[in-house]
């Protein structure tokens, strides 16, 4: 991974650890001189290779992680939606899901940086198997914090971190989600930061966290750009990546970031489909649960769509977005994907959205199952219910799509088939096969 | 405030060197009523304490332990708000300086749009001293710093076991009204013991001239005095107290054990005192250097 190959630290993307209004280092005065020591790791063997870092990691990615994955033709996808339609197979890295380009990207540099212990958290369990199976890979003692509800519904990740040698601790507070669980490590980092690393699970956090996520994560899109201009000849019209805290998202894009070509908006009549764009759009696609308002009263919202409706504040260490109330409550955030679940957002995510170079969507709870459903009835793929929403997006929002698109996959689906088959008796999915027939 | 000579630079910082040792109390607004909150902060008043911290709930308080998190969601169940709070202490006539202590989005939701100010012009309209802000470092604190110097109010600063070097003279250069010193590393929470690291930072910091109180796991008059003996201005003691809350059948009760609490502490904290100039009576002649 050449980590600024295609887009260099820009002028928004200031040493600071800012992103334009957002991002910063919001954290109690212990954890200060940790994260000082990780911004000197991260520039010394991530960003300069000292020690072979990177070559490490890189080798690593590829014999244990599996790396590169395709970047496959959805052929049944692009004739029901009339256009050529990629999907970038993040869940075929091991594990299941893109989170262990991140998991072992950060287990490694806390071996170098000469840490005893890691610490995550994790909300669907995705990160959490992804740091434990990194943490057995290299050797390295391991605690994962993870609500009571995510633990309830998401039991064969929890197996599997215990299985990978992973302490799991329940997180009993609030709703019992991945918010709680980030509050419950970070309370766990501030009393043991001096030989422990926290493996952040997504693009959020205090500087230099969301870079460093990001960097270990933008393999995705630069496997994507290269791959795609192999088959198809050119960059695509279209990126399309779900969003909860954002590193799918920020992995996808940052890549795709510079080609914002002219910027004219594309006509229903564009019939330039055959030469080179210079424009790629970047929509992230984030859970819209089963409504996009906000309950004052309760401090709930039936969705986690953050970069669509939130407002500006600091969360888990940055100025980001966020779902709150008007007095700066955090509110509980909801959706069917436990991955997506959670009430703030990368800083630099919020950031290209306010500056306008990533379009922010959601699509309702309905939209990303009967998108499951879809995904793997036409192209025997099983996807992970948070790539659902992606998917659910071609669907309702085919118009806004351009002719060349590339789909993020960003995790596989037999982890959330008990929460499907629950929530899909509940519903009349247009999608989803009859499984009356195991009922007798 | 006064700038005549011989005075402090701030009413937070006078509480602390006029009574030497200090005792600094905590307590969680709301918890479990601001009506209640108003007779704690009384009691605590009456029983010597010489500034009080009245915590502000925060849905997501990183820093806090157990106690105290629990504290905050009882508050946050009976419906506190920040207007709430500041009419609460628009109503408190306490001896000892208020403190508010909360979470920095808090801060910036209070008014229209994010921003300082409006929350920082209404603790100096409710006559609030000073800040804390668990998870505002030095490096975030310049919008705030400036709104608070501009109100005339203390922007405390916590001094952590793992602050150092050149970190910690900058953070000590900027000490407004006092330097706020963990104890230990981790949340807050009554301990049985005083750590170690308390002795360590206060070796540390014995160079600054600056106010000195120490907090996160205080809970005992003894460990109060053991602080002070150490070298501390002051003590500052919050789960202790709300644990004193959480356990009380009735208002009454409550009020009548925050008072002792208070006595307790501030007699512990005037021991310690004591031992050090009785040490220094006993001690023997330092020899010529």
């Amino acid at each position: 991974m050449s980590t600024h190959e295609h887009a260099s630290e820009t002028d928004d993307e200031r040493r600071d650890g800012t992103f334009g209004d957002y991002g910063g280092q919001y954290v109690p005065e212990a954890l200060m001189p940790a994260l000082q020591e990780l911004e000197d790791a991260y520039q010394r063997y991530v960003l300069e290779n000292e020690d072979g870092f990177m070559d490490e990691f890189r080798e690593r990615m590829r014999d244990f992680g599996g790396r590169p994955t395709p970047l496959q033709r959805a052929d049944r996808l692009s004739e029901r939606y009339d256009r050529e339609i990629y999907l970038k197979r993040e869940d075929l890295v091991h594990g299941g899901a893109h989170k262990l380009n991140n998991a072992l990207g950060q287990v490694l540099l806390a071996k170098y940086m000469g840490k005893e212990r890691v610490i995550a958290e994790t909300g669907a369990g995705q990160h959490g198997t992804a740091t434990a199976m990194a943490a057995a890979h290299l050797d390295m003692p391991c605690e994962i914090y993870m609500g009571r509800t995510d633990i309830n519904r998401q039991r064969p990740n929890v197996y599997r971190m215990r299985m990978n040698g992973a302490e799991v601790n329940p997180v009993e507070a609030g709703s019992g989600t991945l918010k709680e669980a980030i509050n419950e490590t970070m309370r766990d980092w501030a009393t043991t930061v001096e030989r422990t690393h926290y493996v952040i699970g997504s693009v959020v956090g205090p500087h230099p966290f969301p870079k460093l996520v990001r960097d270990f994560q933008s393999v995705i899109g630069e496997e994507a750009r290269e791959q795609v201009q192999e088959k198809a000849g050119r960059l695509p019209d279209t990126v399309v990546a779900c969003a909860g805290g954002g590193s799918n998202t920020m992995g996808t894009f940052h890549a795709f970031v510079p080609d914002e070509g002219s910027a004219e908006p594309r006509s229903a009549d564009d019939s330039s489909g055959d030469e080179p764009r210079e424009h790629v759009d970047l929509v992230a696609v984030e859970a819209g649960g089963s409504s996009l308002e906000i309950d004052e009263d309760e401090g709930l919202a039936p969705n986690s769509a953050t970069l669509s409706t939130g407002t500006d504040g600091v969360l888990h260490g940055a100025m980001t977005k966020l779902l709150q109330q008007s007095d700066g409550q955090i509110v509980e955030s909801h959706s069917v994907s436990a991955g997506l679940d959670y009430a703030g957002v990368g800083p630099e995510l919020s950031h290209l959205v306010e500056s306008g170079r990533v379009t922010p969507t959601s699509v309702d709870d309905e939209a990303a199952l009967n998108g499951f459903h879809r995904l793997s009835n036409l192209e025997g793929i099983i996807p992970a219910l948070e790539s659902s929403h992606a998917l659910g997006y071609l669907e309702e929002h085919t118009d806004e799509l351009g002719d060349l698109v590339v789909v993020n996959v960003s995790g596989r689906g037999d982890k959330d088939l008990e929460t499907v088959l629950e929530e899909t008796e509940k519903r009349d999915l247009e999608a989803a096969p009859d499984v009356e027939v195991f009922d007798a | 405030m006064s700038d005549t000579p011989g005075e402090y630079d701030s009413d937070v910082e006078a509480a602390i060197r006029e009574n030497h040792p200090a005792l600094i109390t905590y307590i969680t607004a709301g918890d479990p009523s601001l009506e209640d909150t108003k007779e704690y902060v009384e009691a605590l008043d009456r029983g010597g304490s010489d500034l009080i911290e009245l915590g502000l709930p925060f849905s997501e308080p990183i820093a806090e332990g157990q106690t105290i998190q629990a504290a905050i969601n009882r508050a946050l169940e009976a419906g506190t708000t920040p207007e709430g709070f500041f009419e609460l202490v628009d109503d408190l006539e306490t001896e000892a300086p208020l403190l508010v202590m909360t979470y920095y989005n808090m801060i910036l939701q209070y008014g229209d749009e994010p921003d300082v100010r409006p929350f920082v012009e209404r603790a100096a309209e409710a006559g609030l001293s000073g800040i804390i802000v668990p998870d505002l470092p030095a490096e975030e604190a310049d919008p705030l710093r400036d709104a608070c110097d501009d109100h005339g109010l203390d922007l405390v600063f916590i001094i952590a076991p793992t602050t150092e070097g050149q970190r910690l003279d900058d953070i000590m250069s900027q000490v407004s009204g006092f330097a706020y010193v963990q104890a230990r590393l981790g949340t807050t929470g009554a301990r049985a013991n005083v750590s170690t690291a308390t002795h360590d930072s206060l070796a540390r910091l014995s160079e600054y001239d600056v106010p000195k109180a120490v907090g996160f796991g205080v809970s005992e008059g003894d460990h109060a005095a053991e602080i002070v003996e150490a070298g501390a201005d002051g003590v500052i003691v919050g789960s202790a107290l709300v644990d004193i809350v959480a356990s009380s059948d009735e208002t009454a009760e409550a009020v009548e054990r925050l008072e002792a609490k208070a006595a307790e502490l501030k007699d512990g904290a005037r021991r310690g005192a004591d031992s050090i100039t009785v040490d220094a009576e006993d001690a023997p002649e330092p020899e010529q250097q």
